[in-house]
């Protein structure tokens, strides 16, 4: 994950708190989705970003797991992910998502 | 709606592409001056994974660049491409492939102020230090002390980029045989910033290549937007020429040195070469129809529009299905689609995965959910209607263009009967705004 995106997501657990916070990734990329779920999560592994052994804690989903779809309004989500939605193999980034860390790996 | 309805296009109203040359650049030592590396201090690194020149040289991709190879041969040449050199001849049809020594000789040639010094000195006083295979060969100097704009890195930027485009320039003119003193309007379309620090990024390298191209009687201008600019000014120039403003037009680019290793973390991680060792130039010949020249359709321009948003659907709307509707096509109508032709083996272990087949699969669910081919089509549209990619990692470079000479070629011996060169921009880098861009055109077999 990029150090630019490392600050904001920084900048928001500063202004709102861990708390209240979760993550939801979009990247289609496995490797991309790991490292981005461990940056968020136990720290930056390649320690060079803002998040570098800071260990935010963070709750991370992806935008393709069904408990996530639910919240979006259908119509929303088709506008902005039902193209890609069909063009990926959504089965393998559930499988990647449910062994982010803190998830059960169910 | 703000679409663009109109009745049929006056016979008037038309130009046509001529021809297209794509170049090469090998810089090996230039990588370390790319924007990630020097920020990584990375270049000793690198330095074990940079190729030589016979190993780019005979790299699949860059064969195809050339016109050595058609681009469909890359799903037949197993991966890794680098694992699998093909025959590697400097020149093909479409360009030429030139070692570092040539690019240097061409910088030096480029430099109209003396700021190039490869005579072994040493580097002092915000010069940047140049290397020659490996050892210290002299500097690039800055041209000013104070200002950034004219910093000895910002300067070897557009010095690289200024001699790449007239390598392309050149190469375009002796392929046509096309007088360089009837040229009339040359176009810049790549992204760095030329000028002083009151007017960063004032431009005009269009007209410096045209200069260095030996193109007396040519003036020029740049058009920006990002990596789509070549498409704009592609239809700009088809636009200049049809409403009789000049004659002939070239649309030209030169190599983006700031990118070169910019995905060298990721290669060295899973132990791939650094690819990102050349430069790439392009210019395009835009003039009258006639000649068997494959003609603009500038009634079907495809355009982002600022109210569209950036969801990926919104963007292909726009540039895909909008201009095609007009003409009462499908999307399956247009043989060959070029989108961004990013090179797979320098994207995908940054963990950017393959653009251009991530670009023809939305395609493709576009054209499943228009109803026009069947959802268990959706795999083959990357092989029925678009390319690999095969392109430098070189931003404005690799999109679309690439395909130009090969569909050009493919237009004129009737092997399919239109294409369309897509092109997105990523406008929010620059913080003036969140919008993407882009910009697409079709191109159909010309008349003799």
């Amino acid at each position: 994950m990029d150090p630019e995106n490392q600050d904001r997501i920084k900048s928001l657990v500063d202004e709102h708190g861990a708390a209240d916070l979760v993550v939801v990734l979009g990247a289609a990329d496995l490797e991309a989705l790991e490292v981005a779920a461990e940056t968020v999560t136990l720290g930056d592994p390649a320690y060079v970003g803002p998040l570098a052994g800071v260990q935010l804690g963070l709750p991370v989903v992806h935008i393709l797991e069904e408990d996530v779809k639910e919240q979006v309004d259908p119509s929303i989500y088709d506008e902005q992910v039902g193209l890609l939605e069909m063009t990926l193999d959504v089965e393998q980034i559930k499988r990647a998502a449910s062994t982010f860390p803190g998830r059960d790996g169910r | 709606m703000g679409r663009n309805v109109r009745g049929p296009v006056p016979e008037l109203m038309s130009a046509a592409v001529h021809s297209c040359s794509l170049v090469l650049a090998h810089a090996p030592d230039l990588v370390r001056h790319g924007s990630k590396p020097t920020r990584e201090d990375a270049a000793e690194q690198i330095a074990p994974r940079l190729r030589t020149f016979e190993e780019a040289l005979g790299y699949p991709p860059h064969q195809v660049f050339l016109g050595n190879l058609r681009p469909e041969a890359l799903w037949e040449i197993e991966r890794p491409w680098w694992g699998h050199p093909v025959e590697a001849p400097r020149e093909g049809p479409f360009g030429v492939f030139v070692d570092e020594e040539e690019l240097y000789r061409r910088l030096e040639a480029a430099d109209q102020f003396q700021l190039l010094r490869l005579d072994g000195r040493e580097a002092a006083d915000g010069s940047l230090p140049i290397y020659r295979n490996g050892d210290r060969a002299g500097v690039m100097l800055r041209a000013h002390d104070l200002d950034e704009s004219l910093s000895a890195s910002v300067l070897l930027e557009n010095l690289a980029c200024k001699a790449t485009g007239a390598l392309a320039l050149e190469h375009l003119l002796a392929r046509t045989g096309f007088p360089a003193d009837e040229l009339q309007y040359v176009i810049g379309s790549g992204e760095e910033a030329v000028g002083d620090r009151y007017q960063r990024g004032g431009g005009n390298l269009g007209k410096a290549i045209a200069e260095q191209a030996g193109c007396v009687n040519a003036s020029g201008s740049d058009v920006k937007a990002f990596c789509a600019g070549p498409i704009h000014a592609l239809v700009v120039a088809g636009s200049l020429v049809s409403a009789g403003v000049y004659d002939h037009v070239a649309v030209v680019a030169g190599g983006s040195l700031a990118k070169l290793g910019m995905k060298f973390a990721g290669a060295l991680r899973h132990d791939v070469p650094v690819l990102e060792d050349v430069l790439a130039g392009l210019a395009i010949l835009v003039g009258p129809p006639g000649d068997g020249a494959p003609t603009f359709r500038l009634d079907a321009v495809g355009r982002h529009r600022v109210g569209s948003g950036s969801a990926q659907q919104a963007v292909l709307e726009d540039l895909v299905v909008e201009p095609l509707e007009r003409l009462g096509r499908k999307i399956t109508d247009v043989e060959r689609f070029a989108t961004e032709l990013h090179d797979p083996e320098i994207t995908e272990p940054a963990g950017a995965g393959n653009v251009p087949q991530r670009n023809y699969k939305l395609m493709g669910a576009l054209a499943v959910r228009r109803g026009e081919i069947p959802r268990d089509q959706l795999d083959a549209f990357e092989r029925e209607h678009g390319l690999p990619g095969f392109s430098p990692t070189q931003g404005h470079v690799a999109s679309a263009v690439p395909w130009l000479p090969h569909g050009l070629e493919a237009l004129r011996t009737g092997e399919i009967g239109s294409t369309m060169l897509v092109a997105k921009g990523s406008l929010f880098l620059g913080r003036m705004t969140e919008l993407a861009d882009g910009m697409s055109i079709l191109l159909e077999p010309g008349k003799e």
